[in-house]
This record gives C-alpha cells, structure tokens and sequence, in this order.
C-alpha cells in the first residue's frame, strides 16, 4: 500500500514523514520519528498515557491518525525542558516524588499543562478533573494533585 | 434506607520473601577504571525503585557518593541468579547480596589504596565523597579514580566483589507442620471510615488512616510514595478491582480499561500515613520489605468498617454494592 505523507511540527522541530495509512500519532512518533516520551498503556483512550498537546488542545495520540496532523504544532514531554532546564511541571513532579514507576508521568504532565496554560492559578478541584482522564496504577494520586498545584504556585510567583 | 457511617481497624504482619527451594539472590560488584562501581543482578526494576535502592546500599558500604554507582539489571540469562523480584523480598534478599559484594570489593580497593599509600589497609577509611584517608592523618589520602587507575593499569588487581543471599530452604516438621516460610517481618495497621448507602449499597471511603513499621526507610521520600500510592491500592483491592467478579464463573471480567474498574485521581479519601522505623537484625542497614504489604490492612480494615456500618459480614472482594445489597438482604426478616 501506498505510504501517505505527513509534515507537522514537533516541539518546534519540523517533521516530515512517509507513513502507512492508519497509523495512530503515537505509533508515528515513536517508532518513525523516535519520541517515546507518549506511552502506549491501553491504546484506546482510557489511560491517558499517549496525551499530547496538538495546536493547544490535550489530545490521546493513540486516537488521533497521523495523517490528520498535517500542518498541526504538537507538543510532547520531551520538547518541554529549555537549555537543559526542566520545565516548572517538570521540575514540581521531581521534587514531589510524584512519579513512582513513572508510565503514566508524560500524560500527566502533558494533561497538566493544558491545565496551567488555560487556569493558571486552578484549584484542587480543578487539577483533578483535568488529571480525571489518567490513571496512575501506582495509585500515586496524591503527590501528582500537589506537585501540579506547586508548579502552578510556582509559575504565578515568577510572573509576580 | 439512609446512609450509614462505619469504622474499621485491621492489622497485618507481612513475610519479606517466599521460601519456596529456598530463597537467593547473587550479586556482583566492580569498578570500572575511572573508579565508578557496578552492580549488575538479575533482579528486575520493575518501577518499584530497586535501581535507587540498590545504588544507595553499594555506595554506602564502599563509601562512595550513591552517583558513582551504576546498577545493571539488564539480563536475567546472564546476570548472577536472583529468585525475583515479589513478595517483597527485592530490597531485603538483593540488597544483603549487594552489601556482601561491595565489602568485598571495597577490601580489595583498600588494599591497592595501601600499596600507593605505603600503609595498612586496615588503617584506611572511605570520607564518602570519593577519597581514601589515613585514619588521623587525613592529609594523607589518594581518590578512589587514582585507586581505580593503579588497580587496572599498574598493579592488575580487579576491585571485584561477589554477594550471595540465601534463605535456605525451609521443610516442615513431620509431626506439627511448622516451618518457616518467610524472613523479617513487616507490620501494619489502618482505621477506615467509611459510609454505606444501605439502599444502593455504594460506600464511600471517607478516611484512610494507615500506619506503617518497615524496618529502616532506606530512601524515606521513596518508601512515602510507596505507602500513599499502596494506601489506595488497598482501598481499590477492597471495593473495585476483580477480574473475575462472579468467580469461578468467569463472566462479566473486565477486559480492558473501560471495563476494569480502578480508582481516578478524582476518586481519594483523605490519607494519612505514619512511618515507624525499628531496623531489621537481618535487613540490609535494617530494611524490610515495605512492597506489598503497603496494600493489604485496607482490605480487612473496610470490610470492618462495613460491618460496623450496616451490619453484614462481606468475605469476598471486591465488596461491591451488589454483594452488600445481597448481604442485607439475606439478613433482613421476612
């Protein structure tokens, strides 16, 4: 079968590939394009491990075709630390302990940074109903709620 | 009909490993020449941490900073044996193996020390930040690199150690049973609280207290994570997960994500955690097995707090509202 070709951004970066028609955004970028930061947990949009940020908007990657990205900016874990220097969320998960065997961290954070670009200051509430889509079968809950209300307290100090 | 509210304690002594044909674990430890040290085992990170608390436990015994050491777990055709990593046993069973190897590793090291140094090896210490010194006369010292680069290069001496753990195995007794299963216990116990909808029969877990002795926390930020993470667990054992609800009837298991049923970030009760340290006589720097056993006194404790909440005794899991609707049902006079 013909492959099908397929050009967005990735964290910036201009990507271009020839991919089979049907391949799910997670498959296409991490077996063609190398980024494994989304993870396949469940691959039909229960887990929230694959999430992605695509034009803005939280997507599941294992849900989302390749080949309607075209043209699209999409934004993964792996694009988020600047020079060497982790992102707030980032750096909030690690000092929080908030991974445990860490599978679920990149979706996390991704469904958190949706979260803070759009609330920045949100309540404890509001951090759960948009982590609400991710499971954590460390059930390590706790410290992921608080280490995205930290970045967040975080984020406002540096704007302040 | 109305809401009830109940409260549960249950309390739990938990076996570190299974002593099945007996129970090993074999370690190896070596320097590189730059005087960085591995530890390579067949025991598997499975994302418990094992990684951290093996890199710890070599450090500590060598007397290196924990990011000198690099932990291999690669490969179990070729790594030195390990029974695996479960019951518990990972940080207990490994990590005396890893202690065996470095001390092991760390004579050799300090013998070569000696020879560069023109001393005892028995006068030597470690500073834990990458030196060797003479005890009371510290301006007398040579790093671990310059140790490790003598060995290789100069006096073809390998800073190697090997680490055996093994629990022999166990036989029963012939006129009582008894053996012993299991090493160095852990224990726990939790209070829930929770409120039973005696119509719907849904309870709602309003309060998880836990407390936990695991020995010596080896990496107290790691065992915390641990216990609140497997406090809910417990709570998702006792009123969620099964795969086979009607169980030996296999119908209606859940098959995937949307059918399993698992707690959310959405779905937590308060929770509150205490850790009692009382190190271990046979644990490595006095560690137990803090692994499964985070998860277990939930159960017991809100199958109690049911109990006390509406008055039946549910002993299958999960306590599922169906099962407690039966329950009163079968109770109730006709």
């Amino acid at each position: 079968m013909a492959k099908v070709p397929v050009q967005f951004t990735l964290n910036g970066a201009e990507k271009a590939e020839f991919i089979d028609s049907g391949t799910t955004l997670l498959n296409a970028l991490r077996d063609k394009i190398g980024d494994t930061s989304p993870k396949g947990g469940c691959h039909q949009g229960t887990c929230g491990a694959c999430s992605v940020i695509i034009d803005g908007e939280l997507r599941l990657s294992c849900l989302t075709l390749a080949e309607t990205c075209n043209g699209a900016a999409i934004t993964t874990t792996s694009g988020l630390s600047e020079g060497g220097v982790l992102h707030p969320l980032q750096r909030a998960f690690l000092d929080a302990f908030a991974t445990q065997c860490g599978f679920c961290t990149s979706g996390m954070i991704m469904a958190a940074k949706v979260l803070l670009d759009h609330t920045p200051n949100p309540s404890r509430d509001e951090v759960v109903e948009a982590l609400s889509g991710n499971i954590c079968r460390c059930t390590g809950y706790e410290p992921i709620i608080q280490a995205v209300l930290t970045a967040a307290r975080s984020n406002s100090q540096n704007a302040a | 009909m109305a809401i009830r509210r109940g409260r549960g304690v249950a309390a739990i002594n938990y076996p570190t490993g299974m002593n099945l044909g007996g129970d090993p674990t074999q370690a190896l430890v070596h320097s590189t020449p730059t005087g960085n040290f591995m530890v390579t085992l067949s025991s598997v990170d499975l994302g418990q941490g094992m990684k951290q608390i093996m890199a710890q436990i070599c450090a500590e015994t060598i007397g290196v900073p924990s990011d000198r050491v690099v932990v291999d777990t690669a490969d179990t055709d070729t790594g030195p044996h390990c029974m695996g990593t479960f019951a518990s046993r990972g940080t207990h069973r490994a990590g005396n193996a890893v202690i065996q190897a470095a001390r092991e590793a760390r004579q050799v090291m300090l013998e070569v020390a000696a020879e560069e140094l023109e001393v005892n090896a028995s006068d030597l210490e470690t500073d834990g930040q990458g030196n060797i010194l003479v005890k009371g006369a510290p301006q007398k010292s040579i790093s671990i690199f310059d140790v490790a680069l003598s060995a290789h290069f100069k006096r073809g001496r390998s800073i190697s150690g090997r680490g055996m753990f093994l629990i022999p195995r166990s036989y029963p007794e012939k006129e009582t049973g008894a053996m012993k299963p299991s090493t160095c216990y852990a224990h726990a116990c939790t209070v829930a609280e929770v409120e039973v909808d005696d119509e719907t029969g849904e309870v709602t877990v309003l309060t998880v207290k836990n407390i936990f002795e695991i020995g010596r926390a080896l990496n107290p930020k790691m065992v915390e994570q641990q216990l609140i993470g497997g406090s809910w667990m417990g709570i998702s054992h006792a009123l969620y997960e099964t795969t086979e609800p009607y169980y030996p009837n296999r119908d209606h298991g859940g098959t995937d994500f949307n059918q399993y049923l698992m707690p959310g970030p959405g779905d937590l009760a308060q929770t509150e955690i205490i850790v009692l340290e009382r190190p271990s006589a046979d644990g490595p720097y006095g560690a137990k097995g803090p692994g499964e056993m985070c998860a277990n006194p939930q159960i017991p404790a809100v199958a109690n707090a049911v109990f006390d909440a509406v008055g039946v005794r549910i002993d299958t899991l999960p306590i599922t509202p169906e099962r407690i609707l039966r329950a009163l049902k079968a109770q109730a006079p006709n």
